[in-house]
């Protein structure tokens, strides 16, 4: 499965796949992040393959790193019973990502609760809105520079 | 600090999301055609912590928005500031209505990255808390769903059956609740001969019990009524909108990660996945009485089956020592310092581990970075993205049926707000 995965995509996206990985039998492909939806749209419709469903959208702070953020989609195949993982990585500086709500509808919440919790904003989302914190709250929580205890003064108390 | 004016247009960003892009019907004035109705959150029906905005047309819904993030507790944000080990007790406050079943998610995660395996008796044990887990959450799922519906004795027979798991749970883990009973290598404590008497003797009754319940539900016309029909969702719509659990089963797909990605010994078990092809209230209530059935035949199986010997594995590195060892040699408590201090320090690495909750498919995707606490830990909880789904499902039906669709969805808000 994962030597079919592996040439399918390559054969399809020869400049997009940019890195393999396969750690504790999870396959991950970090590819290029403007032809996210191209990719997962190929996963999905793909007879063989068929990833129908979307498990799990998140965002990751590298903080260090060249391109800061990642944002990380595991996809499972129902059929295949088989389950993989893509990567993008997007720079601070150009904080923006396709959406692929119009691929996997369910990535809507997910990709708002990235976009709460690391200010990645998704392009083409229909609805993109904080998802936990409130929307007059200016930061971003889970970033790395975020501190544990929280900015004081940053969640206004209700006026008397 | 922002100003009044600016404060009163985030405000109006949820209704103007509700009215324009929720649905389908553009109304001019709302005031003239419909009315916006705000249940929760603190509404009894929406089982914790929800808000929903609804849009009503007389008395129909037409559009809908929950929010979510009453219970926000920042748990990705507490996790990546403590260790492996010291997150246990949080994973109860997940899903608290199974926190046994969120404490073996979580071990089994981390056990994954670190390359840890836990011994064959560690997961039997771990298999039973979890079913026992899966049984006391659907009683609750379904006790609660008729009460929201109208049929009260259910919840209080519901609640008499799990009021003896509660106890089992109690004498083997010292709490009903907070739980915190695996560790990462293995549980926390033996399962006792005990535990077995008692576990045995709620099996022997269960099923009867169960029939007995079922028979006042399956007849009960007003309750037919309220369920059947009512927040239809189909096979295709609810894998895009990413459901699983027994919501997703209920629609007729079969994808269970106990049998599709098979964790600790179910391989080695005989159990259906349960699924019926209606999707609507009704079916899920269904999958849910059916799959407590096969909760208890698994549960006489591992019983049976449940092999002798350790419960903790040897990996001095990644698996705290016994108490006692710790207290008389040297080796250990060296062990122990630095497993409590630093944490067990897994390679450099990222790993998704899941397994099949009560609610659905929860997943931990944990990122190290190879010190002792984790560089990323994501939870995929199955609350929060069944509950995307209750716009699609609640659409077109009356108001009274948004309190039977949440309660035949069955959310956790712990769980779905972290």
């Amino acid at each position: 499965m994962k030597e079919k995965i592996e040439s399918k995509l390559r054969e399809k996206f020869p400049q997009a796949i940019l890195e393999v990985n396969d750690f504790r039998g999870d396959l991950t492909f970090l590819v290029d992040k403007n032809s996210i939806v191209e990719i997962c749209k190929f996963l999905k419709e793909d007879d063989e393959l068929a990833f129908d469903l979307l498990v799990d959208l998140c965002g990751v702070d590298r903080a260090k790193r060249k391109d800061r953020f990642e944002v990380v989609y595991h996809i499972t195949s129902l059929k295949n019973k088989y389950r993989i993982r893509l990567k993008v990585r997007v720079d601070e500086k150009d904080c923006v990502v396709d959406s692929v709500t119009s691929v996997y509808p369910t990535a809507n919440w997910h990709e708002r609760e990235t976009y709460d919790m690391f200010g990645i904003t998704f392009r083409n989302h229909p609805d993109l809105r904080r998802m936990y914190m409130p929307e007059e709250f200016e930061y971003h929580p889970l970033r790395k520079d975020f501190p544990l205890l929280g900015i004081p003064g940053s969640l206004s108390l209700p006026k008397k | 600090m922002n100003t009044p004016q600016e404060q009163s247009s985030y405000k109006s960003k949820i209704l103007e999301t509700l009215l324009t892009k929720a649905t389908d019907v553009v109304i001019e004035d709302t005031l003239e055609n419909g009315m916006v109705l705000n249940m929760g959150p603190q509404h009894p029906a929406t089982h914790g912590v929800l808000r929903l905005l609804i849009h009503l047309d007389g008395e129909t819904v037409i559009g809908c928005v929950p929010e979510l993030g009453y219970l926000h507790r920042g748990y990705e944000k507490i996790a990546e500031n403590s260790t492996y080990h010291e997150f246990i007790p949080h994973t109860d406050r997940l899903d608290y209505l199974a926190p046994l079943s969120n404490n073996t998610a979580f071990a089994l995660a981390v056990e994954k990255l670190a390359g840890v395996e836990a011994p064959k008796r560690a997961q039997y044990i771990r298999m039973i808390i979890s079913e026992m887990a899966r049984i006391a959450s659907h009683l609750v799922a379904i006790g609660t769903m008729a009460m929201d519906v109208g049929a009260l004795t259910v919840l209080l027979w519901a609640f008499r059956e799990r009021e003896k798991l509660q106890d089992i749970m109690d004498l083997l883990t010292g709490a009903r609740f907070t739980t915190s009973f695996t560790r990462i290598g293995g549980v926390a404590l033996d399962w006792t001969p005990q535990c077995t008497a008692m576990l045995e003797d709620f099996l022997e009754h269960f099923d009867e019990n169960l029939d007995e319940m079922e028979r006042l539900l399956n007849t009960n016309r007003i309750f037919l009524e309220r369920t059947e029909g009512i927040g239809v969702i189909s096979a295709e719509q609810a894998i895009a909108m990413g459901l699983t659990g027994p919501n997703l089963r209920a629609t007729g797909v079969d994808y269970d990660v106990r049998r599709a990605f098979p964790y600790l010994d179910y391989n080695n078990i005989d159990f259906n996945v349960i699924t019926y092809k209606e999707g609507d209230s009704l079916a899920r209530y269904w999958v849910r009485v059916d799959e407590m059935r096969e909760s208890a035949k698994i549960l006489r199986q591992c019983l049976e089956k449940m092999p002798s010997g350790d419960i903790l594995a040897h990996d001095p590195k990644n698996v705290l020592p016994k108490k006692f060892d710790v207290y008389t040699k040297m080796e250990e408590l060296i062990h122990d310092f630095m497993l409590v201090n630093f944490g067990l320090t897994p390679p450099v690495g990222e790993v998704y581990s899941s397994v099949e909750n009560p609610k659905g498919e929860l997943g931990f995707y944990i990122v190290s970075d190879g010190t002792g606490h984790p560089w990323r830990l994501k939870i995929r909880s199955p609350s929060f993205v069944n509950l995307q789904s209750l716009p699609l499902l609640i659409k077109g039906h009356m108001v009274s049926d948004i309190v039977a669709v949440i309660g035949s969805i069955d959310p956790v808000m712990g769980e779905a707000d972290k």
